[in-house]
C-alpha cells in the first residue's frame, strides 16, 4: 500500500471520528430541544382552556375539568422552604466542622460517609418517611414531613458543595485572621465565610433546585390534599411532582395536558433555579482561583 | 499600661466561649445529620435484611405474589428490571456522554457549539426526574407501549449530562504533553484520543459513569410511566411491562398490608445494597488511579 494511500485513510477515520464526537454532543441540545417542544405542545390545550386561572385558580377537579395549579405550586415551594430551612443551617455546620474543625483522621471518613449518603435512593427516604416518621413521630403525612424527609435528602449535597466552597479559601486568610489572635470562631467570620459567600449562596440553591424537583418521597409523605394553601405545617397538603405521579396513571384527555402543563411549570422553575445557583457557584470559583 | 498584658492572661473571655459554643453548635450539627441518616439506613437494615434473608434465596429469586396482601417472598423479577433498565440506560449514555465530552474538551474548546453544548448540559442536570418521565412517555411509551427500554431511555437522558460533565473533567486532567508527544509521532487526533487520552483518564471517567450508574438505579419517578407494573419475570429489554426495585418500594410503600410493606423494605434493603456496592466500586476505582499517579 502506498503511503499516501495510508495517509488518506487515517484521515477520513479521523474526520469520521470527530462527526461522530460532534454529533453526540449535540444529542444533549435535540433531546433538551425536544423536551421543550413535546411538552409544551400538550401542555397547550389545557392554558388555552383555563387561561391564566391554571396559575392562580386554587380549584383542581378532573370530574368538573377545572384545573387550577395554584395550590400544588403553593405546596412545592412550601416544603422546599421548610427543607432549607432545615438543612441550611445544618449543612453549613457539618461542612465547616469537615473543614475547620475535625482532625485530618475524621475528615476522609465524614466526606466518604456523606457521598455515599447522597446515592441512597430517594424511594427509600420515601419509604421510611411514610412507615416510621409519619406513623412513630405523630407527624402524620403533611407539608413538615415532607419538608423534613426533603431536608434529610438534599442536607448530603448542600453539604459536599459547601465543603469544596470552604475549602478554596487560602491558608493564608486563615492565619492571617488567627495571628491577629481571632478565635476559631472569628476567623471563620473574618476569613471563610466572606470568601465563600457567593458559592454558598449556589450551593444552597442547587439543593432548593434539587428539592423542588424531587417526586417520590414528597409524593408518598406528603398527604395527597387537594387544594390546600395552608401555612399550618401539619397540614396535608401536595406538591407539583407529587400531582403528577399520583395521578398521571389514570389521567387523560384534558387531565393529562393538566399535568404535563403542571410539568411544563415546574420544569421552567428549576430551570431557573439550577441557573442562577450554577451561575453563582462559578462566577465565586473563578474570583476565588483569581483569574 | 498594665493592664493589656494582664488581659492576654485573663480566663477564657466571651470571645473563646463563643468559638467554643459555635465549635459545639457544628458538632450538634454534625448529629442532626447522622440522627436521620443512621435512623434510615437501621429501619432499612433491621426490616429489610430479616424480609430479604428470611428463606435463602427465595426473595431474591421468586417471582412478585400477584395479590399484595399474600405474605411471602419474592423480588426476582423486580431485581431482573433494575438490571434491564439500568443497564439499558448505561449503554445508551456512557458511549454517548463519552463521545460528548471528548468533542468538548479535544475539539470544541471554547467554540459556540461546544459553549452551547455545555451550557445545555447544566440545563439538563437540572431537570426534573418526573418530567422527564413524562417526556419519555410521551415521545415512546404512547407509542410503543410499556417495556423495560422506556425506562432506559428516561435514565439515559437523566444520566447523559452527568456523564458528559464528569468525563469532560477527567479529559481536562490528562497533561497536554501526552498529547503532543502522540502528535509528533505521527499519530491522527482521533488516533491519539482513543490511544492515548482516553487510556490515560480511563479510572476517572470509569468512577464518574458508575457513580451515574449508582443514582440510575435508584430513580423511580422517570420509570412511573413508562415501565409498567409486571409480577412475573420479564427478560426482554423491548417487550411487555417490567417492573423495578424502585418500583415496587413505592407501590408497597402505601400498602396497608402488612406483607406488602415487609416487601417493600426487603426490595429497599436490596437496592440500598447494589447502590453502595456500585458506589463502592467507583470508589476502589478512584483510589487505584490516585495511586498510580
Amino acid at each position: 500500500m502506498q503511503l499516501s494511500e495510508l495517509h488518506a485513510r487515517s484521515q477520513h477515520a479521523d474526520r469520521a471520528f470527530r462527526v461522530l464526537a460532534v454529533v453526540a454532543a449535540t444529542t444533549v441540545l435535540v433531546v433538551l430541544a425536544l423536551i421543550t417542544v413535546t411538552m409544551s405542545k400538550r401542555a397547550w390545550p389545557v392554558l388555552e382552556h383555563m387561561g391564566l386561572d391554571f396559575f392562580t385558580s386554587s380549584r383542581w377537579s378532573a370530574p368538573e375539568g377545572i384545573y387550577g395549579a395554584l395550590p400544588f405550586i403553593f405546596g412545592t415551594l412550601f416544603t422546599a422552604t421548610i427543607a432549607l430551612a432545615l438543612a441550611v443551617p445544618v449543612s453549613l455546620g457539618v461542612a465547616l466542622f469537615i473543614t475547620q474543625v475535625a482532625p485530618p483522621w475524621l475528615k476522609k471518613p465524614m466526606v466518604y460517609l456523606l457521598d455515599l449518603l447522597a446515592v441512597v435512593p430517594s424511594v427509600v427516604f420515601g419509604l421510611w418517611g411514610v412507615l416510621v416518621l409519619s406513623q412513630h413521630f405523630g407527624l402524620g403525612r403533611s407539608f413538615l414531613t415532607a419538608g423534613i424527609i426533603l431536608a434529610v435528602m438534599i442536607t448530603p449535597i448542600i453539604t459536599s458543595l459547601s465543603r469544596e466552597v470552604i475549602e478554596t479559601t487560602p491558608q493564608t486568610d486563615k492565619e492571617a485572621a488567627l495571628a491577629l489572635g481571632a478565635t476559631r470562631w472569628e476567623m471563620i467570620g473574618a476569613s471563610v465565610l466572606p470568601h465563600s459567600k457567593g458559592g454558598l449562596v449556589g450551593a444552597v440553591m442547587l439543593g432548593l433546585g434539587r428539592a423542588l424537583g424531587e417526586t417520590i418521597a414528597a409524593a408518598l409523605v406528603i398527604g395527597s390534599a387537594l387544594g390546600q394553601i395552608t401555612l399550618d405545617p401539619y397540614a396535608s397538603g401536595n406538591s407539583m411532582p407529587a400531582v403528577i405521579a399520583n395521578e398521571f396513571g389514570e389521567s387523560d384527555g384534558m387531565h393529562k395536558s393538566a399535568l404535563i402543563a403542571l410539568a411544563v411549570t415546574l420544569f421552567v422553575i428549576t430551570i431557573i433555579v439550577n441557573l442562577v445557583a450554577t451561575a453563582i457557584v462559578q462566577r465565586s470559583m473563578r474570583r476565588s482561583r483569581g483569574t | 499600661m498594665t493592664t493589656v498584658a494582664s488581659d492576654l492572661h485573663a480566663k477564657p473571655s466571651w470571645r473563646s466561649a463563643r468559638s467554643a459554643i459555635m465549635t459545639g453548635l457544628m458538632v450538634a450539627a454534625v448529629g442532626a445529620v447522622a440522627l436521620p441518616l443512621v435512623a434510615v439506613l437501621w429501619a432499612v437494615i433491621e426490616r429489610g435484611a430479616s424480609v430479604a434473608f428470611a428463606s435463602f434465596p427465595d426473595f431474591f429469586t421468586s417471582e412478585i405474589p400477584v395479590i399484595s396482601r399474600r405474605a411471602g417472598p419474592g423480588m426476582g423479577p423486580a431485581i431482573v428490571g433494575t438490571f434491564l433498565v439500568t443497564g439499558g440506560a448505561t449503554l445508551l449514555s456512557v458511549p454517548l456522554g463519552i463521545l460528548g465530552a471528548i468533542y468538548l474538551n479535544e475539539y470544541g474548546g471554547t467554540r459556540k457549539l461546544a459553549r452551547a453544548v455545555r451550557f445545555m448540559a447544566t440545563v439538563m442536570t437540572g431537570v426534573p426526574s418526573i418530567v422527564m418521565g413524562l417526556f419519555i412517555y410521551i415521545m415512546w411509551t404512547m407509542r410503543f407501549g410499556y417495556s423495560a427500554f422506556g425506562g432506559a431511555l428516561a435514565l439515559a437522558a437523566l444520566m447523559l449530562p452527568v456523564v458528559i460533565g464528569s468525563t469532560e473533567q477527567m479529559l481536562r486532567l490528562v497533561p497536554s504533553h501526552l498529547r503532543e508527544a502522540s502528535y509528533a509521532l505521527g499519530a491522527t487526533k482521533s488516533r491519539t484520543i482513543i490511544a492515548i487520552v482516553l487510556p490515560a483518564a480511563a479510572p476517572g471517567i470509569v468512577s464518574g459513569c458508575l457513580l451515574a450508574v449508582a443514582r440510575a438505579a435508584g430513580e423511580t419517578a422517570p420509570l412511573l410511566f413508562a415501565v409498567g407494573a409486571a409480577t412475573a419475570y420479564n427478560p426482554s429489554l423491548f417487550d411487555e411491562a417490567n417492573t423495578s426495585l424502585s418500583l415496587q418500594i413505592f407501590g408497597n410503600a402505601t400498602s396497608s398490608f402488612a406483607a406488602a410493606q415487609d416487601r417493600a423494605w426487603g426490595a429497599a434493603f436490596t437496592l440500598v445494597l447494589l447502590t453502595f456496592l456500585v458506589t463502592f466500586i467507583a470508589r476502589v476505582v478512584t483510589a487505584r488511579f490516585s495511586r498510580m499517579r
